[in-house]
């Protein structure tokens, strides 16, 4: 459902060093109006609803406005993501409250160690099949055999 | 609908625009699951070879391709160490997986790919899950599964999880954000070899000129090529993710790469307009659908007996079970209805937690398609005491989920038969027949559902090739500099046009001498719905009907050498409105040459109303002569190559 700004919320993320729904928009459409300091959706009819604008404010100015060709009017999810996890308010048309909380992740943010324990490369293992880590990352003592037919 | 009136109006002539040449030794091209896993391999390998991997997307890794908004469940998981919960009487083998792919794809696929992918993609949930990816486990510490391929979890933030692997693993420095890759560039000296990419920043005015040795192309399947079912602002609301525009299937048609399957689509049917998932609501709720007269209408076997035997698979393949519902909608019994207050009430018989079961159904659309909480919210719908609608939506290409549209690509040495090697000059596993051209995720063609982890798995094969390959070939390409000048002035040329005509007409969005994007993706879209196989057709088309969309197609292509923009983000539309066109041209040249109705329920060339075993189990694999713009399309026998039985 179309992302819309909250003009009273939105401030333009100005102490930020990026408009946080600009840089996050998988589809360009947040856009910073540099006069008014406030952001808006550029293209409403090529938003997809991911919410990633919706998550990033820091200012909670952003929400979504359903579809006007099939949602009705007066509902609302809204999300609060934490580090490890993620809060959403459901709002009903008829005024019914549902509340969630969510796991999103179990470590600290940043802390991957993408190739922890794994041997160091070699050339000569290009030629082989197993990839980095393997292969024990898949918890066994080699790659699994595929079954040919005879 | 109109189109926007954009007040940022920033228009660029190509010499004022700077040139950002970029030297790399591996180029991949999107960040999304399988740009990220080559991302991540790629990395690895380059360490001991010293080389230099690049990463280029058109929006910000943390949130970008299909994963963007999340996901609550990983859908290849095979689970070979035991790891997950057994389903079934027996564990799962690479073989009944193959087996459970090929028949899905009603008898063709890639089984050398498909093993491939599947004796590899347990390691990477594993790493997953070590990165902090939550994986729901049962009380004896297994992973929860949904089916028997798939486990739950509370996938929220899957994406950023993954996107920050890529990024360690390759260093931020090397990942490039917000430009667009519009072309490959092919090597000056050898026609037949990739040598970089060229594209334009969405930010500033920046023409990237990328030179490269080995190119992983990741960039999602194709979107919005027919008429969506939803109307006017409703248009980016599609079940598949907007942003993914075809583009690296067109990019690799304008180099002469071969296209494999193209005809193919994936027709998914989900909740009705918000097209909220449906997986846990059959898999892990084991609900069911019924038509008007509360008629579970899948039990309506007689349906699919002409099918046979693919029709006789379990589960039954989803372009077939797609049938069965359209045969009700089609004959009026309509609506079609989740039975989710039958489901959860059985659920609670059982001894489940009426509370947890709430909160597992919403999570399961919260963690990856919220606007489908959010109409049912605004329907105050309550599963648990009424049904929803589902319904069949518009045809997407992609070669990651139940489609299989993509590249010809090698397969891995020990399992692809010789028989597949014809076309490649050379084979590295993943690579396309361009020299040093890789193919993975929804690009690579022939070996679907990969979905998340499967489609990283396949980038990470690619990383290691495309490694390998550099080590042993030892390329050296060479750009054409004066190529990639014309192709500077081209891509910048709708800029260009819309300041020469913008005064000849009293609006700007009327005007005869351009159209824009927009416009242009309307006709597109009424050219494909009408004439090949759209949904408000009921994907039904014949030759006739064809060949008029090739002609349309083709004028279309000439309109849109007027294509205007009015700024970098309009720029960026008209390009993916031109990977659009072409993939929709790859899509009914494909049709057209298969004569049969292979998948009833995707689409049915209604001359052609059989599945045709005899003649047409087979490949069918396409080139565009990029010399001619000819299109010369062949069969490629299938070869079962894995052990398993109908």
């Amino acid at each position: 459902m179309p992302s819309y700004v909250n003009p009273d919320k939105c401030d333009g993320c100005k102490a930020l060093e990026r408009t946080a729904c600009q840089y996050i928009c998988p589809n360009d459409l947040m856009v910073l109006d540099k006069e008014q300091m406030k952001a808006y959706n550029q293209e409403p009819d090529m938003c997809w609803e991911c919410y990633s604008c919706v998550k990033i404010c820091p200012q909670g100015a952003i929400d979504m406005r359903g579809y006007v060709d099939f949602v009705p009017l007066g509902a609302q999810c809204v999300p609060m993501r934490g580090t490890d996890a993620i809060m959403w308010t459901i709002k009903f048309r008829n005024g019914k409250i549902l509340r969630f909380k969510f796991p999103i992740r179990t470590t600290p943010w940043g802390s991957i160690q993408p190739f922890e324990g794994f041997p160091e490369p070699k050339v000569e293992d290009l030629k082989n099949e197993l990839l980095a880590g393997e292969p024990q990352i898949l918890d066994m003592d080699k790659l699994p055999e595929v079954k040919k037919k005879a | 609908m109109a189109v926007e009136v954009y007040k940022n109006i920033e228009t660029y002539k190509p010499e004022d625009v700077e040139d950002v040449t970029v030297e790399t030794d591996i180029l991949i091209i999107g960040g999304g699951f399988s740009g990220c896993g080559a991302a991540y391999e790629a990395a690895y390998w380059a360490k001991a070879a010293g080389l230099k991997v690049t990463l280029v997307e058109k929006a910000a890794i943390e949130r970008s391709g299909a994963v963007a908004q999340g996901l609550s469940a990983i859908n290849t998981y095979l689970g070979l160490s035991g790891r997950a919960q057994q389903v079934g009487d027996k564990p799962n083998t690479i073989e009944d997986y193959v087996r459970y792919v090929t028949l899905d794809m009603m008898g063709i696929a890639r089984e050398d790919l498909v093993a491939d992918y599947a004796r590899h993609v347990d390691g990477t949930v594993h790493l997953f899950e070590k990165w902090g990816l939550p994986i729901w486990k049962d009380e004896n510490g297994k992973y929860v599964r949904e089916g028997r391929w798939q486990v739950m979890i509370h996938g929220e933030s899957y994406k950023p999880i993954i996107a920050e692997a890529a990024k360690m693993a390759l260093g931020e420095e090397n990942i490039i954000e917000r430009v667009f890759v519009t072309h490959l560039l092919l090597d000056k000296n050898d026609p037949q070899r990739v040598a970089g990419a060229v594209g334009f920043s969405v930010r500033e005015p920046k023409f990237y000129i990328f030179k490269a040795k080995a190119v992983i192309l990741a960039t999602g399947g194709a979107t919005l090529l027919f008429r969506p079912r939803s109307t006017g602002e409703g248009m980016g609301r599609i079940w598949y993710a907007v942003f993914n525009t075809g583009s690296g299937y067109a990019m690799a048609i304008e180099a002469g790469a071969h296209t494999c399957q193209m005809e193919h689509r994936f027709i998914p049917a989900r909740f009705k307009d918000g097209y909220g998932p449906v997986g846990a609501w059959f898999l892990l709720f084991k609900s069911v659908a019924t038509n008007a007269y509360d008629e579970v209408y899948i039990e309506k076997k007689e349906t699919i007996a002409k099918y046979k035997p693919y029709a006789d698979a379990v589960p039954t393949p989803t372009p077939l079970r797609n049938h069965q519902m359209l045969e009700e909608l089609v004959n009026g019994r309509g609506p079609i209805l989740m039975r989710t207050e039958w489901a959860i009430k059985k659920l609670q018989e059982e001894g489940k937690d009426l509370k947890k079961l709430i909160e597992e159904a919403w999570e399961d659309f919260l963690d990856m398609t919220v606007s489908q909480a959010l109409l049912w919210a605004a329907l105050n719908i309550e599963p648990e005491k009424v049904p929803s609608e589902i319904m069949t939506a518009e045809p997407y290409m992609m070669g990651s989920h139940s489609g299989c549209a993509g590249l010809w690509v090698c397969g891995p040495e020990d399992l692809m038969p010789e028989e597949y090697k014809k076309l490649f000059p050379f084979c590295y596993n993943r690579m396309t027949t361009i020299k040093g051209l890789f193919a993975v995720g929804d690009c690579s063609g022939a070996n679907p559902h990969k979905f998340s982890s499967g489609s990283f798995t396949e980038g990470r094969i690619a990383g290691k090739a495309a490694v390998r390959y550099i080590v042993e070939q030892q390329p050296n390409p060479e750009i054409d500099e004066a190529k990639v000048q014309e192709l500077k002035k081209k891509i910048f040329q709708p800029m260009v046009t819309y300041e020469q005509f913008k005064n000849a007409s009293t609006r700007e969005d009327v005007n005869p001498n351009y159209l824009f994007p927009k416009q242009a993706l309307w006709r597109l879209q009424k050219i494909m719905d009408e004439y090949a196989a759209g949904a408000t057709m009921w994907y039904r088309t014949n030759e006739r009907m064809l060949k008029i969309a090739l002609e349309r197609l083709q004028m279309l292509k000439e309109d849109m050498e007027k294509l205007a923009a009015r700024n970098l983000h309009e720029l960026m539309r008209c390009w993916e409105m031109w990977h659009r066109v072409i993939v929709a041209e790859a899509h009914v040249q494909h049709m057209l040459f298969r004569q049969e109705t292979r998948w009833p329920g995707y689409y049915y060339r209604m001359d052609y109303p059989d599945i045709d075993d005899e003649n047409w189990k087979c490949f069918v694999v396409g080139r565009r002569n990029p010399e001619t713009g000819e299109w010369e399309l062949q069969k490629v026998p299938y070869i079962q190559i894995v052990d398993w039985q109908l």
